[in-house]
This record gives C-alpha cells, structure tokens and sequence, in this order.
C-alpha cells in the first residue's frame, strides 16, 4: 500500500533521512522504532505532505505523493496523529472531531460525517461522555484518544501515528495499542513510529529501526523482538540482567 | 414561530439599536454612537484574523485608511456616486491585502507583527506624501455625503442608523463564518498550524482569506467614516490607530464576536469620559486600559462572564 524507496529528507542543509526504503502492506501495523533525532517523525511529515521538501519516492497505492499537498494526501486516505497528539484545546471535543472530517464535512456530506462520528464514539466511549467538553480539559489519554479519532474521522486507509504513547501510564498504551490492533482487524493499514519498542512490536505484524536516517534492522516483529541488538538498544535487556543480577 | 434562545440576541441587539435612535436627541451622543459603530466593523474584521486564526497584524490601519482615501478619490476628483465607489474601495483594500498577505503570512509572530507594521507605514507615507491625489498632510476636503434616493445620510440620525445596520449585518455574517467548518478551520490554525495541515486544512490559503476579509471590513469601515465626517488626513490611519484596533480586540476579548462590540464601545466612550481629566486625559486612560487587562485577562467578555458564572454557582 505504501512504498518508500530512498527517501532523503532536508531540514535546510540537514540530512534528516538518508535514503530510506521501507513498505506498508494492506492490511498490517509496521511499526518504525528508533531513538529521538533518528528521522522518524521526519519520515513521517514527508509522506502527508508536511515536509515537502525530499528526494526519492513514496508511492501510495501505486501512485507518487511527490508535490501533493496535505489536503490532497488525506484525501487519498492517508490521516497523521501527529507527535505530541496536538489536539485543538480550545475547541471542544465534537469540533475537533469534525475538523478531522475536514476535506470530506461539506454540506451533502453531513450524514457520512455523522456515521464516521458515530463509529468514533463508539470505538471511544469517553469521547461521547465529553463531547460538550473543551479539548484542553481532557487527561493525555483521552486527549491521545481524541487525536487518533480525530485522524479517524477523515476515513484513512492508513493511518500514520506518531509516538502515539508519549507520556503516558503503561495501563493507558496498553489500551490504546489495543485499539490500534483492533482497527486493523477492521482493515485499516497503520504505520507506526515508536520509540517505545516493546509496546509497538507486541501489536505489529513487521517492523523496521531506524538510527541517525539509516533503517538498520528490518524483520518481523517477533524476530525483532528478539533480537540481541534491538533488546540491547530499545527494549533494555541490559536493565533485566542488571536487575536479575542483583537478585 | 419558535426562536432558538441564542439566536435572541438578534432581536434584542437590533431592539436596543432602534430605541437608542429615537431617544437619543443630543447630536454629540448620536456621532459618539456612530463611531463606536465605525469601530466595531474595525475591530471586528481585525478579531477574525487574530482573535479566530490567531494572526496578528499591526499595521490594520492601512486597510482603514484605504477604504476611506479610495471614495475619496473616486468620488471628489473622478465624480463617481459614493455607491459606486463603495465597491471599488473594497476591491481595492483586497487586492492590497492579497498581495499583501502572500509574502507576509509566512511569517508567524513577532515577524509577522513587524512585518504587518512596516506595510502599515509605508501605506501612512503614501496617503501623506502623493499629495496630488490625498491632499497630503493637510488632508482631503469635500468629501460628499450619503444619499439614496430621497434619504439623505446626512443627518446624525440617519446616518447612525446606516452605520448599525452595517454593523449588524457584518455581525451576523462573523458568527456564522465562526461556526461553520471554515470558522474551525481558521480556529484551529491559532492552536496549531501543523495539526490543521496534518486535518488537510490549506493552512495558507484559509490565512489569506481571512486576511482579506478583515481587510475588506476595515475599509468598510473607512468608506462610512469618509463620508461620515466628510474630511479624513492621514493622521487618521496611522499606526497609532493600528495599535488602537489592536487594543478594542484584547480588551474586548479575543475570539468573541460581542468582544469586538465590547471592547470598540470601551475605547470609543473612554477618550470622551476622560475629557473631565484635560492634560491627564492619556494617562488616566493607560492607567484603565492596564486595569482592565490585569483584572480581567482574558478580555471584558471572558471576564464579565466569568464573574457571572462565579455569582451563579456561589447562589446555588
């Protein structure tokens, strides 16, 4: 569904990616785990339009997004939860979920934004209790909540999240990974920019680790999982032995 | 017929507006109301842009005086009717505001603030120094009055009337371009440029529509206050002025449609209180104005809500 064949990215002068090449196929959760700075979220601006400027290739359903801008590229069905959630906190929670619906919300369309909210709603429960609610009241996992669903709203055939547990209880990324397992039972392809390896290898079908704009690793989850670097580096085998050293 | 009860305040507002102008006699009352009307379209046009979108401009006095210069033109020295040059003075505040606003949206904040102000006096400089066509610094004379038909605007009263009724209809027209999904649009920018664009939000675009909506309520405004006091200098539309516009916004409260009321009233009525004050007029006016925003933060709207909503729940 997705190809990324040697994307270069550039912040000014800085090389941010260096050639990667990765692919999303229909139907699974890729998970991209790597460090701060490593170019995930880069990666991640450059396929929806974000970042314009890059070199290489992505192609969504076998057609290029090179110079397509943001509202072209949600509505091909590609949504972002961008990093840090950035949810509209003035603004209250049935706004926001009608600004995902953005580029399809026009008047002959109101009954199928209705149905995507009533989806939404129920896939979050706690989004309906606060409707009326202003954004910027709600805890960072119903905020967390709120911008996947927000994203949601736009009908995404793949869905791009970054770092979607940032700061949050381990009980909160638990749920919400949960969720990301079910929508793709539902059909929804996800691509999914972790730095918390454990919690996004346990969801995923396959994944890929990026360092400093490299993709250095790339397999099935449950391979990655245990690999020794990959548990030395993102999922802290290091701390186990420390501790079953201790006892 | 049922009324929705927010939709009330359309009848009382227009109530309120027909009442002030059969019982107000006094002359001097009825061209102070005139000009908080003129100001509330100000205010209003600059509240769009940077209460709702969250840009701010310190140069809106530009757009003002646009309005005002251009039917002064076109009606003094090419004769055209004043209704006629009205959509030419729109038109061409727009079409200043396009272009504008294509390189200077770019920037965000404090550039942006300094770069809406440097356009703001190079406009000022223009209206002062091409001196054939404004009359330069001594200012343009003659202006015509209104008239339509058999009604003459000259008239304090008719006039207020003409202005209110402007001043309605650009109020409705702002509360449902807020509440529409461009209205969200244009609010969700202010919090976050990158999460709209992430929505599939045309973040630019929707900021230079709204630059040149609130360019073209300025020089609405600028159109009746030319024909209004039938003399305009450039005096009248610098930056001082911009900063004025600014000011009815904050204290009137961003983001609020009656704030731009609120805060236009406010700064239109406090300049002719303080009179009484002679030398210490400004004074006591900045003295105010700093009042008014460390009490009451967010803006009179916001705050006198607030102190409702305090009130309410001590009652219970």
């Amino acid at each position: 569904m997705l190809q990324i064949r040697n994307l270069k990215c550039y912040y000014g002068r800085i090389m941010a990616a260096k050639g990667v090449s990765l692919s999303v196929r229909s139907g699974e959760i890729v998970t991209l785990i790597g460090a701060n700075g490593a170019g995930k979220s880069t990666l991640l601006q450059a396929v929806c339009g974000l970042l314009p400027n890059w070199k290489g290739e992505i192609l969504f359903e076998k057609k290029s997004l090179k110079g397509l801008a943001p509202p072209a590229i949600v509505k091909r069905g590609v949504s972002l939860v961008p990093e840090g959630r950035l949810i509209f906190p003035p603004l209250s929670v049935l706004d926001n979920l009608k600004l995902g619906a953005y580029t399809i919300y026009r008047k002959k369309e109101h009954e199928r934004a209705a149905a995507n909210m009533e989806r939404i709603m129920e896939l979050f429960p706690i989004l309906r209790e606060r409707s009326e609610q202003q954004a910027g009241t709600l805890s960072g996992g119903e905020q967390q909540m709120l911008a996947i669903g927000r994203a949601m709203m736009a009908e995404p055939k793949l869905l791009l999240l970054d770092e979607p547990s940032m700061g949050l209880a381990p009980l909160l990324v638990e749920k919400i990974m949960a969720t990301l397992s079910d929508l793709r039972n539902e059909g929804l392809t996800i691509l999914l920019v972790e730095q918390n390896a454990n919690a996004a290898l346990k969801i995923a079908d396959r994944g890929y680790v990026l360092e400093t704009g490299n993709i250095v690793l790339q397999g099935a989850s449950s391979d990655l999982a245990t690999d020794v670097e990959v548990k030395r580096a993102y999922l802290g085998k290091d701390y186990d032995e420390f501790y079953e050293g201790r006892t | 017929m049922a009324i929705a009860p927010h939709r009330i305040i359309y009848l009382i507002f227009p109530s309120i507006i027909i009442l002030a102008g059969l019982f107000v006699q006094n002359s001097y009352y009825l061209q102070v109301l005139t000009f908080i009307g003129i100001n509330t379209l100000l205010a209003l046009g600059l509240n769009l842009l940077m209460g709702y979108a969250g840009q701010i401009s310190l140069g809106h006095a530009a757009f003002y005086g646009i309005g005002a210069y251009t039917t002064a033109v076109l009606t003094v020295h090419y004769g055209l009717s004043p209704w006629a040059a009205l959509p030419c003075a729109l038109a061409v505040s727009a079409l200043v505001a396009l272009i504008v606003g294509f390189p200077t949206l770019k920037l965000t904040g404090y550039y942006l603030g300094m770069g809406t102000l440097g356009f703001g006096m190079i406009v000022h400089i223009v209206f002062r120094e091409w001196s054939d066509l404004t009359g330069g610094a001594s200012g343009f004379i003659g202006i015509p009055p209104l008239d339509l038909g058999p009604i003459s605007f000259s008239s304090g009263r008719n006039y207020f009337y003409l202005v209110w009724a402007i001043v309605m209809m650009c109020l409705v027209v702002s509360n449902r371009l807020i509440n529409s999904r461009v209205g969200r649009a244009l609010r969700s920018i202010h919090d976050s440029e990158i999460a709209a664009g992430a929505m599939g939000i045309n973040t630019m675009s929707l900021k230079i529509r709204v630059f040149v909506l609130s360019a073209v309520f300025s020089a609405l405004a600028g159109f009746l206050y030319a024909h209004f006091v039938m003399f305009i200098s450039p005096g009248s539309f610098d930056f001082l002025v911009s900063i004025r516009i600014v000011t009815m916004v904050v204290i009137g409260g961003m983001a609020s449609i009656w704030g731009a009321l609120f805060g236009a009233t406010l700064l239109t009525l406090l300049p002719e209180w303080l009179h009484a004050f002679s030398e210490f007029e400004m004074v006591v006016y900045g003295l105010i104005l700093m009042v008014v925003m460390i009490l009451l933060p967010q803006g009179l709207t916001r705050g006198v809500l607030d102190i409702y909503e305090k009130s309410k729940t001590r009652n219970r």
